[in-house]
């Protein structure tokens, strides 16, 4: 009881974790929760075994029974072995299907076609490309709930993990690489979008706000990101790309033509390179 | 002629770092300046430092485990106390420090307190546990030693000249490359592992070699003790897995010092390669941690419980699994790397299998208690309380191994909580309990039982309370390693977990005040039965201290529990006709004489001072080939000074078995033999 009043008051009940806003962390929560269940098979045993062997058999206690060299029962053996691969296996199982069932690289099924949008880890702040409505923001990301968020993913400095905890599992931004997330909000709302690998001094700052809007409001930011008077040419980019902590957000009204494939390229491109003289 | 090194390297950068860099300096000062006052350099250089003798070794290794305990600890509580306090606020620690503190705390508990301590527990018991007079290889032992202390100096003189890595204790680049990382930092760290990397292959080999190849008569690979099992199944680990740590290093090293690019983002460089790597070690690594750790509590639980351990058989292929498959886990370290979904499911699940084995551990130890008569020893509470709360750190380590659970987890406190689940209960615990069981083993006198349980209450206390709220904190989203914070629902737990980290500073206080205090009452605690907790291993048939030999006759053994085996066959201590010549290794100054040079080197390798760099390695080839060169590594202990030790050995034991008819001490249940004078 006073476990759950202060959980509740110090907001763990709504710690996003728990409490999730979007299929794929809840999800991946149920799929937690069906893991405590199963394990605790072998735990309360555990705990009961420890502390009533513990008082039983103290030394003091002398109506205990001691039987000092009983050192194996086959039964006993075969149960400790046993139950805890049972309980493997379920939880293979349950590996298996969720594992692939929660590939975060694949697209979700939907009525509705996804949103897509590319993402650029830098220092230490976020880009966000929208290719289709041709607009990018910095530390702000802002889609339609109940559409499918297609989440293109690389970095521009060292590696660094996108994470938005109350839609689902986070993924690694690496530069020269693409990752994929795919993500879905139930509702409009307002989340906490983080990088969590540690990335140098600016890290602790490194975080933006996911929206999950409305059809319409999001129709409308649109409008208003095009209102803005800055354009996201190669000159902005490099500039943009310098370290730089708790940036603003910042809206550009157009954005350079494949500029999230040529900052990959920027990094294999000697990969590339090589591979294209192999095939010659 | 200085390289890279100028007086900007002092830490003038803040009243925090000045105040870690006198104190490590005053520190050394203190303790050098007492042992002038003393008189005991000569002492110390004779029958210590040059010493290749196992058990005087094992002892400096622990010493070493215990100075970098408190070093690693005060980090700790450093993070404790700015992220108690850095809400909305830079606390009272830069970023540019903070990051410096989280590195070095992995860096020295994972390298320099556990690793040593560890080798020290295997150094003073293994070759008395299995009949022997040394390891195969002592000098190579106290070269490992020197390695490993050469490579903790790099870390420490990094609070005084330049900084440490900021890169976290894995090093993970791009950001440890020179392009992210420009300054000393990283290097340090990649030379101190470095170093010390080679000192633990090399401990690896010399156990192997040890516990294959000089067992006593009669123990068969089935009649090793439990620790035995596990010292070799570690050695093995450390053969296998330390290489790939020493490599993922070296071609770091390379990529910052020669720029090359194996790790770089662009002309070619991969990172995901040294990830792998650093893993391919790292996971092996934590069983290597623990696999000893589970030794102790085998033999403590079977011990204090006056029974023998259940299942021996099941702990032994246990343990035999758990090392095999060790080595194919490591990339659940980087599930959210973008591995495909076959990729994850085959090492979530390879992962979960591991939990079986450990399964069954717990349970064999819990039915060792099962019908025995258990003796509330410090180690028995270590114990029992590791047995109730690595549970809780086996679970949520197979929560982490589910790859959708994991994308949640990951890099977020709750990786930190499980992890130092796994590392104080089940690591550290072990070592203080195999540290309170064998002390008086390896110095002769027990240690004070009050201070030790109440070392073991602020600890368990402390862990539950500093470690608890990471979780929670982990279910609210909060990244590891973060320097502020601005989310006000995350203080109240980060408090708790400071006061947390207050007890187990109490917890510390405690050990040192043990540790003074039974200093101070030794003669009262002497053991001189040699056997103090009614022992069941072969460890207790010598004496306490043991001779620089061990065992001046080497035993038979006819049973698992050898000794107690003996004991009841009445067969624990007997003289024989004759003594024998015994041949003893000398001591030599080559194992402290390359440590040196090895710490010259890393220092020079930090700085860029190239010609140290050569005549240091030039320095080390040398001390190598005149150690080998040395034909005079050997002198024989005659027969009639054996006989000496021995009958003081027997006259100790006689005087062990009067006090023990008329004040029976607590932990013996079977009287001892009648000396034969």
């Amino acid at each position: 009881m006073g476990a759950v009043l202060l959980s509740s008051g110090c907001g763990l009940s709504d710690a996003p974790l728990l409490d999730p806003k979007g299929p794929i962390a809840l999800a991946e929560r149920d799929l937690l929760f069906t893991a405590v269940a199963l394990l605790l098979i072998v735990i309360i045993p555990v705990f009961v075994l420890a502390f009533w062997f513990t008082w039983r058999y103290r030394a003091s206690n002398s109506k205990a029974r001691y039987d000092p060299d009983w050192s194996y029962s086959a039964r006993i053996d075969a149960v400790i072995w046993l139950i805890p691969a049972l309980i493997v296996v379920a939880l293979g199982v349950l590996v298996w299907i969720n594992t692939h069932k929660l590939d975060p690289f694949k697209p979700l099924a939907s009525a509705v076609p996804p949103l897509e949008v590319e993402v650029v880890a830098q220092d230490w702040k976020w880009l966000f490309i929208y290719p289709a409505q041709e607009i990018a923001v910095v530390n702000q990301l802002v889609f339609p709930s109940q559409t499918p968020l297609s989440l293109k993913i690389t970095s521009d400095t060292v590696m660094n993990s996108f994470f938005i905890p109350a839609l689902g599992g986070q993924i690694f931004a690496m530069a020269g690489m693409e990752t994929r997330l795919n993500l879905l909000a139930d509702a409009p709302g307002r989340f906490v979008g983080q990088n969590t690998q540690y990335s140098g001094s600016g890290f602790s700052d490194q975080h933006f706000e996911a929206i999950a809007a409305s059809q319409e409001d999001f129709d409308a930011w649109v409008a208003k990101v095009k209102q803005s008077p800055d354009r996201l040419d190669a000159a902005t980019y490099r500039a943009l790309a310098l370290p730089s902590s708790k940036h603003p957000v910042t809206y550009y009204s157009a954005v350079e033509r494949n500029l999230f494939h040529k900052i990959i390229a920027r990094y294999s491109r000697s990969q590339a390179h090589t591979d294209q003289a192999v095939a010659k | 002629m200085l390289g890279n090194l100028t007086i900007d390297a002092l830490p003038f950068y803040s009243w925090v770092a000045i105040s870690g860099a006198v104190i490590t300096v005053g520190g050394a000062l203190a303790v050098m300046g007492g042992i002038t006052w003393f008189g005991l350099w000569r002492i110390l250089w004779r029958e210590w430092l040059t010493s290749v003798d196992h058990k005087r070794i094992g002892i400096m290794y622990v010493t070493l485990a215990l100075i970098m305990l408190v070093r690693g600890f005060v980090d700790a509580i450093m993070m404790r106390g700015q992220q108690a306090v850095a809400l909305n606020s830079d606390g009272y620690l830069p970023p540019g420090h903070f990051d410096q503190i989280f590195s070095s705390h992995g860096t020295i508990m994972i390298f320099f307190m556990a690793m040593p301590f560890m080798t020290g527990l295997l150094n003073i018991i293994v070759p008395q546990q299995i009949g022997s007079r040394d390891v195969a290889f002592p000098f190579m032992n106290s070269v490992s030693l020197w390695l490993t202390t050469a490579g903790a100096g790099l870390v420490m003189i990094s609070l005084v000249v330049g900084r440490f890595s900021t890169a976290g204790w894995t090093a993970y680049p791009p950001y440890s490359g020179i392009e992210y990382s420009p300054g000393v930092g990283v290097d340090y760290w990649i030379w101190a592992v470095l170093i010390s990397g080679f000192g633990s292959t090399m401990t690896g080999i010399n156990f192997v070699v040890t516990i294959i190849m000089r067992r006593a008569r009669g123990m068969t690979l089935m009649r090793m003790p439990l620790f035995t099992w596990t010292a070799l199944c570690t050695s093995i680990l450390m053969i296998f897995a330390f290489p790939a740590l020493t490599v993922a290093c070296a071609l770091l090293g390379l990529d910052r010092m020669l720029g090359m690019h194996f790790f770089t983002n662009d002309a070619g460089g991969n990172m995901m390669n040294y990830i792998n790597l650093l893993w391919i070690w790292g996971h092996p690594e934590v069983y290597i941690l623990i696999l000893p750790a589970f030794g102790i509590f085998s033999e403590v639980a079977a011990t204090f419980s006056g029974k023998p351990l259940f299942g021996y058989k099941s702990l032994v292929y246990a343990t035999v699994a758990i090392a095999f498959l060790s080595f194919t886990v490591w990339l659940h370290h980087f599930f959210t790397m973008g591995s495909s979904a076959n990729v994850n499911t085959f090492f979530g699940i390879a992962t979960m299998i591991i939990a079986v084995p450990t399964g069954v551990k717990v349970f064999d130890w819990l039915f060792t208690m099962y019908r025995g008569r258990i003796r509330f020893h410090p180690s028995m509470m270590w114990t029992i309380g590791f047995i109730v709360t690595f549970v809780i750190g086996g679970m949520t380590g197979v929560l982490l191994a589910l790859p959708p659970a994991d994308y949640l987890m990951h890099n977020t406190t709750f990786l930190v909580a499980h992890f130092h689940n796994m590392i104080i209960p089940g690591v550290l615990f072990g070592y203080l309990a195999g540290y309170m069981y064998w002390f008086p083993k390896a110095l002769g006198f027990t240690l004070n039982e009050r201070w030790g349980r109440r070392s073991f209450w602020c600890w368990l206390i402390g862990f539950y309370l500093a470690f608890m709220p990471l979780y929670a904190l982990g279910f609210m989203g909060m990244p590891r390693r973060m320097e502020h914070y601005s989310v006000a629902e995350w203080q109240p737990y980060l408090i708790v977990a400071a006061l947390g980290a207050c007890l187990v500073l109490l917890g510390i206080a405690c050990l040192i005040i043990q540790l003074v205090v039974s200093a101070s009452e030794w003669q009262e605690a002497r053991d001189d039965s040699g056997d103090p907790w009614n022992g069941r291993t072969l460890e207790w048939l010598t004496s306490s201290p043991p001779a620089p030999y061990n065992f001046a006759v080497l035993p038979e053994v006819g049973d698992i529990d050898a000794f107690f085996d003996m004991k009841r066959r009445g067969a624990a201590y007997q003289r024989p006709a004759r003594y024998q010549d015994i041949t003893m290794p000398r001591n030599t100054g080559a194992g402290p004489i390359l440590g040196g040079l090895a710490f010259a080197l890393g220092f020079a390798g930090v700085w860029h001072i190239w010609w140290l760099v050569i005549a240091s390695a030039l320095g080390m080839w040398a001390a190598i080939i005149f150690r080998a060169s040395n034909d005079d590594a050997e002198f024989r202990l005659p027969a009639g000074e054996v006989e000496k030790i021995e009958n003081q050995r027997f006259e100790a034991l006689a005087k062990a078995s009067r006090t023990e008819t008329e004040n029976p001490a607590p932990y013996s249940t079977q009287p001892l033999p009648e000396s034969p004078t």
